[in-house]
């Protein structure tokens, strides 16, 4: 098992290094990845995969989470494939990762959940931890790394995850869990402009028409009629 | 090493609405007025324009707007026996940051409290006994009545241009209004907002169990509107990004767009941003406040600033911190009684309702505005009958969807999946085609729920934080109970293809989620020095050239958002000052 990974981990390194190369690199690994193998609607991904802050073992958990909480169906395609990795990715990367408006004085104290988040660590840091316990959990449960598992044992270990069910050091697996899936739902709703929402394809599977100008005359011209526009993004009106 | 400044007649902490209001008010009088403001400068053309202002990321979930806790928060513990832990990140509620304050991000509900709210004590005692009041509830009367304070409800809807229909116009109820209001001695400057399909459903059900439905009275203007001031308002444009946002439209009443436009050009105002104001220079022998010391945010330099009048207009943490920090006043003692700086603090009890959803209909959440939709009054205060209920107070319910965001703005049915296949497809088919039935609650103020300073956290200028020992009581959780089912009674009338059973918050104080911006008390008016830390005027009891403004100021809380009860108290003590105190500076009533 171990000796499988690690060469999968150099070549996921190489290729991001040599992402910005050009886009036949891009596409051939595109051709590789499980997510591309297993999704019925993979678009193939025309823009090379780099990272700001996920390594290699966090970007394939990463990846894997996301096509699990926002599968490829007819509605939209997968998670990775609208950017939601890119998402999270650029998020743990700037303020917000790093603890931006965060209160982080000590001392750090267990309290009752209704008190909200008392753990020391930034989200980006967070992240980290709550990657590799997750990983912990599924090779201690299923012998292989989360982005390994089948797809069916992605939905075990993240209902374990959300029930709080698997035991991590430290901290709650539901409180990573929640992070996952806020960090997730925001990437698949916010404008495209932060990566994910890739083709505004979440606002068109919910008939969010985005940002429109003006609804004053169609507060009342469509009072209980569908409002079928185009959604409109940010990009859209710069 | 701190920088002494040349004296000035008024200093004024905090540009919010009651700072900026103060400001005008005082300068119009001929005072040199300086005001200090922790945070940066925001103007609408700059801060608020339209793309970038519609990115529900940054501004409702990254807390573009709010006050940075990284720097100052409070630390929060349900009881005296527990303790404190600081509020690492925001959600419970959103206190602002700014030039403008939560007056530039607030979503506009404008109301007048109650008649009954202002005499609260002497009202349920006359009415049900003394022994219809739980003996550890600490409710008290403001020291003014509705009557005083009407003039200035008057005053500050005009300043706001808001939108909305009269209840009770000098006396004559009018249907289409709320007719439990106090008399009004005008109409609102605007006429109310459109209505959208959650709306026109609740006023017609409401309607047909014979309440008494109206629109939601809002700062969100249905026509374009000059104030009194001459500044002006656009149209609202129902694009449903309006609490947590900025208006680009300047259709929502703010200080940005209502008072700074004709105070910053006054000669006799000068403004100063990243100016924090750490402490007030307390004169324990004269009861004088001579000075206040502020941080220069961008240098971490210190000034001292002595002026011969002190406006605090800070949020409701800070008044009371500033208030305790400099030893202004006794601090409240939770185990004695006594003293009253942190007493009586008081939130909102919010979320007692239902969700309706129906399969054939388009409710389009997505247009609207903050202040939104059609409210009954008919189980608030005491607009009703107590006998037998086992609890005190109400609330008002509504129904209207202030917005659509999808980030944080999706219901779906009860049972329906959190993530994965099932979750896309639940959400594609509700989104558009829901809404909440509501009740929003009064707070009546306990003993034990109250402020001190924290023994252990501090801010970013080394004081203590504030910490909030809080939990809601049975009286709260008997009327979530009893709203709740009012407003179930009301759904299930609608024909809704789902009515979701009826639900309030029955565990503890919950600091993650969104409840409101309406934290109350600390600082709080009334008629007894020793119970109140201001007379009825704003003016501290223990310091005669203070006066201290907002919802701070609360005995208890209303159902109500406090803005408008807040606006107009901040009129009354401008006018007390200008017509009484400036005159003859000292206290205005004695103890």
């Amino acid at each position: 098992m171990a000796n499988e990974k690690i060469p999968r981990r150099d070549f996921l390194k190489a290729a991001g290094a040599a992402g910005a190369t050009g886009a036949a690199m891009a596409t051939g690994l595109a051709a590789c990845s499980p997510e591309a193998a297993t999704t019925a609607t993979a678009a193939p991904a025309a823009e090379p995969e780099v990272w700001l802050t996920l390594n290699a073992t966090e970007a394939a958990f990463t990846k894997a989470a996301v096509d699990t909480l926002i599968p490829a169906d007819e509605l939209t395609p997968s998670g990775t494939d609208v950017g939601l990795a890119t998402f999270i990715d650029r998020q743990l990367a700037g303020g917000f990762g790093n603890g931006a408006r965060l209160y982080r004085q000590g001392p750090f104290l267990p309290g009752k959940p209704e008190l909200g988040y008392q753990l020391a660590l930034s989200p980006r840091e967070f992240y980290r931890a709550g990657v590799e316990a997750t990983n912990e959990w599924t090779k201690k449960t299923y012998g292989k790394e989360f982005d390994r598992l089948t797809p069916e044992q992605r939905e075990e270990t993240l209902k374990a995850l959300e029930a709080g069910k698997a035991e991590f050091a430290g901290f709650s697996s539901a409180l990573f869990f929640d992070a996952l899936l806020t960090l997730t739902q925001e990437g698949f709703f916010a404008d495209p402009m932060y990566g994910g929402n890739k083709n505004k394809v979440a606002w068109k599977m919910i008939g969010f028409p985005g940002l429109p100008a003006s609804y004053r005359d169609e507060i009342k011209t469509y009072y209980n009629k569908k409002y079928d526009k185009e959604p409109q993004s940010i990009a859209d009106f710069s | 090493m701190v920088t002494k400044l040349k004296e000035v007649d008024a200093v004024v902490i905090g540009m919010g609405w009651t700072g900026s209001i103060l400001s005008r008010e005082l300068t119009k009088a001929g005072l040199n007025v300086v005001g200090l403001e922790r945070g940066a400068m925001r103007t609408p053309r700059e801060d608020f324009a339209i793309p970038n202002v519609r990115d529900e990321l940054k501004y409702q979930h990254r807390h573009e707007l709010f006050q940075d806790t990284a720097s100052e928060t409070v630390s929060v513990r349900h009881a005296r026996s527990e303790t404190a832990l600081p509020m690492r990140r925001l959600g419970s509620f959103l206190p602002g940051n700014n030039v403008g304050g939560a007056g530039s991000h607030w979503n506009g509900a404008t109301w007048r409290r109650l008649e009954a709210d202002y005499v609260l004590r002497s009202h349920y005692t006359e009415k049900y006994g003394a022994k219809a009041i739980p003996a550890d509830m600490t409710i008290q009367d403001f020291g003014v009545t509705f009557a005083d304070m009407e003039p200035y409800y008057d005053k500050f809807e005009k300043l706001c241009g808001i939108s909305g229909q009269a209840g009770n116009l000098k006396g004559q109820k009018i249907e289409g209004g709320n007719i439990f209001e106090g008399p009004r001695s005008d109409n609102y400057p605007n006429k109310p907002l459109a209505r959208n399909f959650a709306a026109t459903t609740f006023e017609t059900a409401a309607k047909n169990m014979g309440y008494h439905p109206f629109p939601q009275p809002s700062a969100n203007a249905s026509e374009a509107y000059t104030n009194p001031e001459g500044a002006t308002m656009g149209q609202c444009v129902y694009c449903g990004f309006c609490e947590r946002f900025g208006c680009e439209s300047n259709a929502k009443a703010s200080p940005n767009v209502n008072v700074l436009p004709v105070l910053l050009p006054d000669p006799k105002f000068e403004l100063r941003t990243h100016a924090y104001v750490k402490q007030l220079n307390y004169d324990k022998q004269a009861k004088k406040v001579r000075s206040v010391i502020y941080v220069d945010t961008r240098t971490g330099e210190e000034y001292e600033q002595p002026a011969g009048l002190v406006i605090l207009g800070a949020y409701v943490f800070n008044n009371t911190l500033l208030m305790l920090y400099s030893g202004i006043g006794t601090p409240y003692d939770p185990v004695t009684g006594k003293g009253s700086v942190g007493k009586n603090y008081c939130y909102q009890y919010t979320g007692s309702g239902v969700t309706v959803f129906f399969e054939d209909k388009e409710t389009n959440p997505f247009m609207a505005a903050g202040a939104f939709g059609s409210v009954i009054d008919d189980f608030n205060s005491d607009n009703f009958d107590h006998s037998g209920l086992g609890f005190i107070g109400g609330g008002h319910i509504s129904a209207g969807l202030s917005n659509g965001r999808p980030i944080g703005t999706r219901a779906l049915p009860p049972g329906s999946p959190r993530w994965g296949k099932g979750w896309k497809q639940a959400t594609a088919k509700w989104y558009r085609r829901w809404f909440d039935v509501s009740g929003t609650a009064c707070n009546y103020a306990y003993r034990d729920n109250y402020l001190d300073l924290d023994p252990t956290y501090k801010d970013a200028l080394g004081r203590p934080l504030i910490r909030m020992t809080f939990n809601f009581k049975d009286n709260d959780r008997k009327i979530g109970a009893f709203l709740s089912q009012k407003s179930a009674d009301i759904a299930k009338t609608m024909n809704a293809t789902i009515v979701t059973p009826p639900r309030y918050k029955n565990g503890d104080y919950d600091l993650r989620p969104y409840q409101s911006t309406h934290n109350t008390g600390g600082t709080i008016m009334g008629s007894d020095p020793s119970t109140s830390v201001l007379n009825k005027y704003l003016q501290a009891w223990d310091a005669s050239n203070l006066f201290v403004m907002g919802a701070s100021t609360f005995p208890q809380n209303q159902s109500y958002n406090p803005t408008g009860p807040l606006g107009a108290s901040a009129y009354w003590a401008a006018n007390a000052i200008v017509t009484q105190y400036l005159k003859s500076p000292g206290p205005l009533l004695h103890a």
